[in-house]
């Protein structure tokens, strides 16, 4: 204080550390504003979505669960994804579900680079197999889960949603969003050749 | 005709009251302590469709199956921090209404008290320039003041 009183400029002194004073509140502004921005072009572009839920499956094992048959498909269970050799994509569907139609000629092509096994979540096994007949069908493996209780267990909000899992049973990504997106197909593609080595 | 439309229209007032996401009374557990604890559970969890409104407000498909699982799981006699940690195994943080406080919400949780500390630190700061802030004497005035004091 006294050290601005003697100061022959003392009067631009004091301007300046009010100036210095707005430069942290006008930082925090900028990077408040940068953070928005960023996260509404995200929102354009598909990098980011809101309603994508971020459940903690990556990294941990397959849960226990077993799902009874569902044509045109065999059922599967815990153990036959423990028993992999080669990464198999999982994908909760349902005949019922718009986005999961909309997602099936992406599976279809994707079918040529990995075994995709079907979970018919929440849906009446004759519907399910009418929309595969229509739509064609690109699971090897197909399991019913009608109460949508082993979806639970897998921490799936809504279909479409899938999983990919190593061999061993390890789930390595999961994508709440349908694959007929090129965001989430380069995910996958991401994630595949990490564990294909 | 009036009786009708008085009727209807207290039909339509009283719709949102009546929207209970419970809608069937067989989904309630029997013991209405259990039922209770189960509600007080389900208030706290995320409906994962409609992402703003507790399991429990809900009618969305997902939420009343977690309403099932949640009545299970008190029906075993779990306690009501076992439900939420088996509900945040499968669906992280995010199926929680009030975020637990980590290194990420550590901001969230703090801004209330950052906020009045911004606020005590720039009332103080205004208040002390209004006050303490005497321009400084020019040099002529200063010369001035030494002839004073030196006339004495």
């Amino acid at each position: 204080m006294s050290n601005e009183q003697t100061s022959p400029d003392g009067q631009s002194a004091v301007t300046r550390r009010r100036l210095l004073l707005g430069v942290p509140l006008l930082g925090g502004a900028g990077i408040c504003g940068v953070a928005f921005w960023k996260m509404l072009s995200g929102m354009q572009t598909g990098s980011f979505n809101p309603h994508d839920i971020n459940a903690p499956a990556t990294g941990r094992p397959v849960p226990d669960f077993t799902l009874p048959d569902q044509t045109p498909g065999t059922g599967f269970a815990t153990a036959d994804l423990k028993a992999l050799t080669r990464p198999v994509l999982i994908n909760f569907f349902a005949s019922w579900c718009i986005p999961c139609i909309a997602e099936m000629e992406a599976l279809l092509a994707l079918q040529k680079q990995l075994p995709i096994w079907g979970v018919a979540y929440k849906d009446k096994p004759e519907n399910a197999a009418g929309l595969l007949k229509h739509a064609g069908n690109p699971y090897t493996r197909i399991g019913s889960d009608r109460e949508g209780r082993v979806a639970i267990d897998w921490g799936v909000s809504g279909v479409p949603e899938s999983f990919l899992i190593a061999p061993g049973g390890m789930i390595v990504w999961h994508s709440a969003a349908g694959l007929d997106s090129p965001e989430v197909r380069d995910g996958l593609k991401n994630a595949l050749k990490a564990v294909s080595g | 005709m009036f009786r009708l439309k008085a009727a209807l229209l207290l039909v339509c007032l009283s719709a949102p009251v009546m929207a209970w996401a419970v809608d069937d009374p067989s989904e309630m557990l029997p013991d209405p302590k259990q039922e209770r604890q189960a509600e007080a559970i389900g208030a706290q969890l995320r409906c994962l469709v409609c992402q703003n409104e507790s399991i429990e407000d809900s009618s969305a498909g997902l939420a009343r199956d977690l309403r099932k699982v949640v009545r299970e799981h008190v029906a075993r006699g779990e306690s009501s921090q076992q439900v939420i940690d088996w509900m945040v195994a499968r669906y992280g943080n995010f199926i929680r209404l009030s975020p637990p406080v980590t290194i990420a919400t550590l901001l969230l949780w703090g801004m209330p008290v950052l906020a009045l500390l911004i606020g005590i630190v720039s009332a103080i700061m205004i208040f002390h320039r209004r006050t303490a802030m005497p321009t400084p004497l020019t040099e002529a005035e200063q010369a001035r003041l030494r002839e004073l004091a030196d006339d004495r």
